[in-house]
């Protein structure tokens, strides 16, 4: 088996990936590639005193990656996506890929299959699946391989299916291509895959198009299709993380019980290592291209060696207790009127008339709480709860259809022009997006002026002042204030949006999902900013998020939206560790990482 | 769909009343009129006295509210009043010379789309770089390149050094063979090039690489995969440009000496011809409304999601 290997990779050079392809190189790219195998290795055998990574010659694994090197063309030259990728991947084994963005596990997961985007190009290494090394493969018999051997679940259900044709005919699609079955064979055994992957009257999905579905249904057509033709292995880059919670779980959980069946092997490609928890027997630890550390996943979450690794599991929310700050012990609150209070809050749409005449949504339902002064309250809920709709309302972006909304005790939900103006000036936004919410052509220090500048506070010397300060207050160096926002990471982005939210002296700071976009070492440090400013300013948080663990670190009192109703609301620790409500407690269960794996072979 | 089609017809008649009743104010507002240059133009030989005769007689010192409701009246019957040229009705004069104008219109259409598509999706296909590159730019060179000109020199080149094809004339297919061409130049450098930007961001889309994914070939994702999903820009444009050959045709049918709608309208606007200006404005307001039509009607057919809306 292993003469094989090297029969066919001996001096044959890499062909185009996608066309974009420079072959001929990898050649002479191989040597150094060679070299800096032999090095990981020795990495790798210290590890494998786990007993699970050993590579046995007769029992050679699925699949192998060593010393892989992806780079990607830009205009300032070659970047170095991944240096130095060396995994392995048994027979109906689950590994996890884990690392935040940047870090190569997805160009790695795209290079297995050769599917890199246009400029990407491996510049060395192999791809060994079953003896065979898949980078000499010419873009036919790779093709032969893709689908049929290895199957592909992509990151975004929303836009990885085709528009305008059918679900059945995507999945029999696959089919068809490898020559598998044809015509109304095909279109009926698509129809049974769409069923074994969980989704209900499949024959009618199959005749439905991808917007008529949402989108964890959606997710389930890709696992339909990637699950197709049997495949040995399953490369899933990061299959769940724009779902919610709940089907997040589902969703995992059925992947599981379908691999676990047919005895497929998975590669989970994910930044969240509470699901790589959960999920896989070893867990693969990725940072700047490069593999850092493997290891059964027990031994990585439990003993982690690399520095690297310990950081992502300090910061990672799921996995940990700990608050965000430590809790000031409340002095009494000096007024005894909230901030905020809701109350009855209603939002109806109306819906597209049908037979029965017309219908309308009801988006929120009777919904109650408040905001005191200088503490968090949380709304958690997952898409579709109505969370999003009752911020909108709060900030006076949308009117209500019944139910009133008092700052201070003043009721804002028939405010006149300049007095919604004056209550603008209040509460202040937080965007879930950094990379969208900010104007790509101003600077920072504009940015951060701009709302100074609409209600017309000090001079330009002052707000140029101000937002020196409050720059400084989020902790970013002075230099930030001339660059523009493209120039910054996502939690350098986050920190002058919040800047700007609190430009205005605010009393109430709505954040929206505000870490959601983000890695989760970056997520912790944003948590604790926003604490920081609360201790500091005294202002309140209105929370959106759809995260629990998130919410667990930074809220005072939560209060759980589900279908426009708020169905239970109290202290945050107490709603954590007592939930009354079922769905309360199935938000809960849905947090990965809470099912520990049992460590394979008992190895601590 | 049927509230759909009803209401988009409504709002066709909306449109061609209004290009009706804007061109009427237009031609009004211009100083002289076709009766004043036929009788009186350099060679006319009438007196003033005779001109105002006449004029009174045809109602063309009427207030305008008067005129326009009567040529509103009587369009509304079919009627478009008479050529101040030549005395015949305008409705049947433009009847008669449609068929040709059509057909070089039809044919340059045709042409378009096929050699424009077929230039953007070659330009996406082919693996070679260079190809790429020469593809791409071919339709910038298409649009840069004036019809009359390339129309001359068509004629130049084809029909006089090489004696293939007639360089005028209305007789046989091969009449409309050059005209055809010189129209499908722009247009189909149009669509292609709209097509190809499209493909390009197609071809990008996440739903590619699943296809890719599940081993489907190159052949698969470009026709069934990426180019339904581009065709729908291309379609847009597809109607804005069958309305620019429509255009086009008056400088294309002069060149090559071709009876047809073109013809007709340089005339009429030579002659201050009013009647007949208008009919062709409705001509065109017509034609533009009823491709909008078709192509809305074809989108939900393309695009699943589009219909629901409807």
């Amino acid at each position: 088996m292993s003469e094989t290997w090297q029969g066919v990779t001996e001096g044959s050079p890499r062909g185009g990936v996608g066309g974009a392809g420079g072959a001929g190189s990898a050649g002479s790219d191989r040597v150094p590639a060679a070299g800096r195998v032999g090095a990981d290795r020795v990495l790798g055998t210290d590890r494998a005193a786990g007993g699970l990574s050993v590579v046995d010659a007769a029992q050679a694994p699925l699949l192998d990656i060593r010393g892989l090197r992806v780079s990607y063309r830009t205009s300032n030259g070659p970047v170095d996506a991944v240096t130095a990728a060396d995994l392995t991947v048994g027979a109906g084994e689950v590994v996890a890929v884990v690392g935040e963005s940047g870090s190569g596990k997805s160009t790695t997961a795209h290079a297995i299959v050769g599917l890199l985007p246009t400029g990407g190009r491996v510049g060395a290494g192999r791809v060994l699946f079953e003896g065979r090394d898949l980078l000499t493969l010419r873009e036919r018999e790779l093709r032969e391989v893709r689908g049929r051997s290895i199957g592909f679940i992509p990151q975004d259900p929303m836009v990885s299916l085709n528009p305008v044709r059918r679900i059945g005919d995507q999945v029999a699609e696959a089919l068809i291509v490898h020559g598998l079955a044809g015509g109304k064979q095909a279109a009926e055994r698509a129809v049974a895959a769409l069923g074994e992957a969980g989704l209900s009257e499949p024959a009618t999905r199959a005749r439905q198009f991808p917007h008529e579905l949402s989108g964890g249904m959606r997710q389930r057509v890709l696992i339909a299709i990637a699950l197709a033709c049997r495949p040995r292995l399953v490369i899933a880059d990061e299959p769940t993380s724009a779902l919610d919670v709940t089907v997040q779980r589902r969703i995992l959980d059925h992947i599981d019980e379908l691999t676990h069946a047919h005895g497929t092997a998975m590669l989970l490609i994910t930044h969240d290592l509470g699901v790589a928890a959960d999920r896989a027997q070893r867990v693969v630890v990725m940072s700047r291209g490069a593999v850092v550390e493997q290891g059964p996943a027990a031994r990585i979450l439990t003993d982690p060696e690399h520095p690297y690794t310990r950081q992502l599991i300090g910061a990672a929310p799921s996995l940990t207790t700990r608050r965000a700050r430590a809790r000031p012990v409340r002095e009494p609150v000096p007024r005894a009127e909230p901030l905020l209070t809701v109350s009855g809050l209603v939002k109806e749409f109306a819906l597209p008339r049908t037979k029965e005449g017309a219908r309308t949504l009801r988006a929120v339902d009777d919904v109650s709480f408040t905001v005191r002064r200088g503490e968090t309250f949380a709304l958690v809920g997952e898409s579709g709860s109505g969370k999003s709709t009752t911020v909108r309302m709060i900030l006076g972006l949308e009117a209500p259809s019944a139910g009133r909304i008092l700052i201070e005790g003043r009721d804002t939900t028939r405010p006149g022009r300049a007095e919604l103006r004056a209550l603008r000036r209040r509460m202040q936004l937080v965007y879930q997006n950094p990379y969208a919410s900010l104007d790509p052509r101003f600077t920072v220090s504009e940015i951060v002026e701009e709302p100074l500048r609409a209600y017309r506070v000090g001079s330009r010397a002052q707000q140029r002042a101000r937002a020196a300060a409050l720059i400084d207050q989020v902790a970013l160096p002075e230099g930030v204030l001339r660059r523009r926002p493209a120039e910054l990471s996502g939690g350098q982005r986050q920190r002058v949006a919040i800047a700007r939210a609190l430009a205005l002296e605010p009393d109430l700071v709505v954040c929206d999902e505000p870490v959601s976009a983000l890695d989760v070492s970056v997520q912790a440090q944003i948590l604790e900013l926003l604490g920081g400013l609360q201790d500091e300013l005294g202002i309140s948080y209105l929370f959106i998020s759809h995260d629990l663990a998130v919410v667990r670190q930074i809220a005072d009192r939560v209060g759980v939206l589900q279908a426009g109703r708020l169905v239970e609301k109290g202290g945050c620790e107490q709603v954590l560790s007592a939930p009354t409500h079922p769905y309360t407690r199935e938000l809960i269960a849905a947090i990965p990482g809470r099912r520990r794996p049992q460590p394979l072979g008992a190895v601590s | 769909m049927r509230r759909y089609l009803v209401r988009r017809l409504l709002q066709a008649v909306v449109v061609l009343w209004a290009a009706f009743t804007v061109s009427f104010i237009v031609l009004f507002l211009l100083p002289g009129d076709s009766l004043s240059i036929k009788l009186g133009g350099l060679e006319g030989t009438a007196t003033r006295e005779q001109i105002d005769a006449v004029r009174g007689a045809n109602g063309l010192d009427d207030p305008i509210h008067v005129q326009y409701a009567h040529a509103l009246g009587d369009a509304l019957t079919g009627d478009l009043g008479t050529s101040a040229q030549t005395g015949a009705p305008v409705a049947g004069t433009i009847v008669d010379a449609l068929p040709q104008t059509l057909q070089l219109t039809g044919v340059a259409m045709v042409l378009a789309v096929l050699g424009g598509g077929g230039v953007a999706l070659a330009a996406t296909f082919t693996r070679l770089r260079a190809l790429r590159q020469v593809l791409l730019s071919l339709p910038a060179i298409g649009i840069s390149m004036p019809g009359f000109w390339v129309g001359l020199l068509l004629v130049q080149v084809v029909s006089f050094q090489w004696g293939l094809l007639p360089a005028m004339g209305n007789e046989g297919w091969e009449s409309v063979v050059l005209p055809a061409l010189t129209l499908a130049l722009p247009a189909g450098a149009m669509v292609a090039q709209v097509l190809a930007k499209s493909m390009t961001t197609a071809l990008a889309e996440p739903y590619v690489e699943t296809a890719r994914a599940k081993g489907a070939g190159r052949v698969r994702i470009h026709l069934r995969h990426a180019l339904r999903n581009a065709s729908l820009p291309a379609l847009t444009l597809a109607a804005v440009v069958s309305g620019n050959v429509l255009v086009e045709s008056v400088v294309v049918e002069t060149v090559f000496s071709r009876a047809g709608i073109g013809r007709l309208t340089a005339a009429a606007v030579d002659n201050q011809d009013v009647a007949m200006v208008q009919g062709v404005v409705l001509l065109a307001a017509l034609v533009f409304v009823l491709v909008a039509l078709v192509v809305d009607l074809l989108y939900p057919v393309l695009d699943p999601r589009v219909g629901r809306a409807v």
